[in-house]
């Protein structure tokens, strides 16, 4: 099943997208499938945890799953990082998150 | 001027396989890589992740990967330029190009290969008013010369490998180490961790957690720096310090390549996919990662392919009179520049009585 999630791009502008649950994809690919920021600006590390270029903030109060240490120690060394500051590579696509609505943060 | 068949410009695995298949071409490499030491990616961001879908290897981890390309290649000899990066292409009058490295280190070669991933790496900087008025005026993001800081009074940023090590060795040089860090947890190997904490009870590294620098002064060179805590009166201090070290790791920039007149897509250098993975400049060829085409995908199997077909572009182009036709390793074994050989052993013939 698809689930409908609105990505505020770099520039302001407000994107609501489909998203499938059935395909074990992350919101940091959701993004890229979607083209809302340019290769090579997004998701540079793959999806390790390993870069912040997919950060995002929250801003709908989803119940999102924990942070793992990795996404924790990645996002103390990111910059512009808010309370609401996750790494859209570990957030999964789930049925629960539909409505989603989350805005990507600055090019580092 | 170091000379070579094929310049290439990045050591991560893509490049490190051309140099094998240039060299059952006798094609000799010469390779420059911005990090410290080859294999790009693999060993500088993820060596001890396992990549599943390297052909033949169920399970690899990154770091051996880079290790088996480091062997496979050695029967022929390539030059290595690390730690430095690839800034200024010329081309000459005999169709060859000469590139000149930041360091000023020349290489000629009538063929380069773009091998370069993301990119080069460099410093991630953190987002400070003035930072870059202070750069080499008391702020640095690498540590050249630890020297430098002898009885100074040092404030490094940062909670990675290379903020707790540069802590540990600095406390025995400059007059004051202060670590800051966003969050009390650093991520690091264990032995560092427990030396930072060692160093800190007794007293000869200043841990301020969690907290970060929120501001820098000075005039014609860095004086101190605006320490915020994390806590919940958001307390400033100013530190009073002569050099400021944020290690906030490396974050990959295509760089100089893209002015080299090259057609970039998407942050990526446009290649001919029907043939050769040549650029839109003869004789400049762009593999692996840094590279689109239609239905371009970044994956190191990719890389490798790419890489391969481009050593027969070159050969045609570096030979353009010479006939070849592809050998099968199988075939025509691995002979190597220093002489080695390796073949398939011969079959026995012998009758059976």
């Amino acid at each position: 099943m698809d689930i409908k999630i609105k990505i505020t791009d770099r520039n302001g502008v407000t994107h609501e997208v489909d998203a499938p649950t059935d395909m074990n994809m992350n919101l940091m690919e959701i993004v890229r499938s979607y083209e809302l920021a340019p290769e090579g600006t997004i998701g540079i590390c793959g999806g390790m945890a390993m870069c912040a270029s997919c950060q995002c903030y929250v801003q709908s109060d989803h119940d999102l799953p924990e942070k793992s240490d990795d996404e924790e120690a990645m996002l103390a060394e990111a910059f512009n990082v808010e309370d609401n500051s996750r790494l859209g590579c570990q957030i999964h696509m789930t049925e629960e998150l539909n409505g989603l609505e989350v805005e990507l943060a600055p090019e580092e | 001027m170091i000379k070579s068949d094929i310049l290439i410009i990045g050591a991560g695995p893509t490049g490190l396989f051309a140099v094998f298949e240039a060299g059952l071409l006798k094609l000799k490499c010469h390779l420059i890589d911005a990090l410290p030491q080859a294999g790009g990616q693999c060993s500088e961001i993820y060596p001890k992740k396992p990549i599943y879908d390297i052909p033949g290897f169920p399970e690899i981890l990154a770091g051996e990967l880079v290790d088996n390309l480091m062997e496979q290649i050695k029967p022929f000899q390539p030059g290595f330029t690390l730690g430095e990066r690839a800034e200024i292409i010329q081309k000459q009058k005999d169709d060859s190009f000469v590139v000149t490295t930041n360091k000023g280190t020349k290489h000629n070669a009538p063929i380069v290969a773009i091998a370069g991933g993301l990119g080069s790496f460099e410093p991630r900087k953190p987002i400070l008013e003035n930072l870059s008025k202070f750069e080499d005026k008391g702020v640095a993001y690498i540590i050249k010369d630890p020297e430098v800081y002898r009885n100074k009074k040092v404030v490094i940023a940062g909670g990675g490998d290379s903020a707790l090590d540069w802590s540990i060795f600095l406390a025995d040089v400059a007059a004051e180490v202060t670590l800051v860090h966003r969050r009390n947890e650093f991520r690091g190997a264990l032995d560092s961790v427990e030396k930072v904490q060692y160093l800190k009870n007794e007293g000869k590294i200043k841990l301020i957690t969690p907290a970060e620098i929120t501001g820098l002064k000075g005039g014609a060179k860095l004086e101190a720096v605006i320490v915020k805590k994390a806590s919940e009166d958001e307390e400033e201090v100013t530190l009073e310090v002569d050099n400021f070290i944020p290690l906030f790791g490396l974050s990959p920039k295509l760089g100089p390549i893209s002015n080299w007149g090259l057609e970039i897509e998407k942050n990526a250098i446009k290649v001919d996919n029907t043939l050769d993975y040549q650029t839109n400049i003869p004789g400049i060829y762009a593999v692996g990662d840094v590279n689109t085409y239609p239905g371009k995908l970044k994956l190191i199997l990719c890389g490798f392919h790419e890489a391969t077909l481009m050593c027969q572009s070159a050969y045609q182009r570096i030979f353009p009179d010479k006939k070849y036709v592809m050998k099968y390793t199988t075939v025509g074994g691995v002979t190597g520049f220093d002489g080695s050989k390796k073949e398939a052993p011969k079959a026995v013939v012998k009758a059976i009585e």
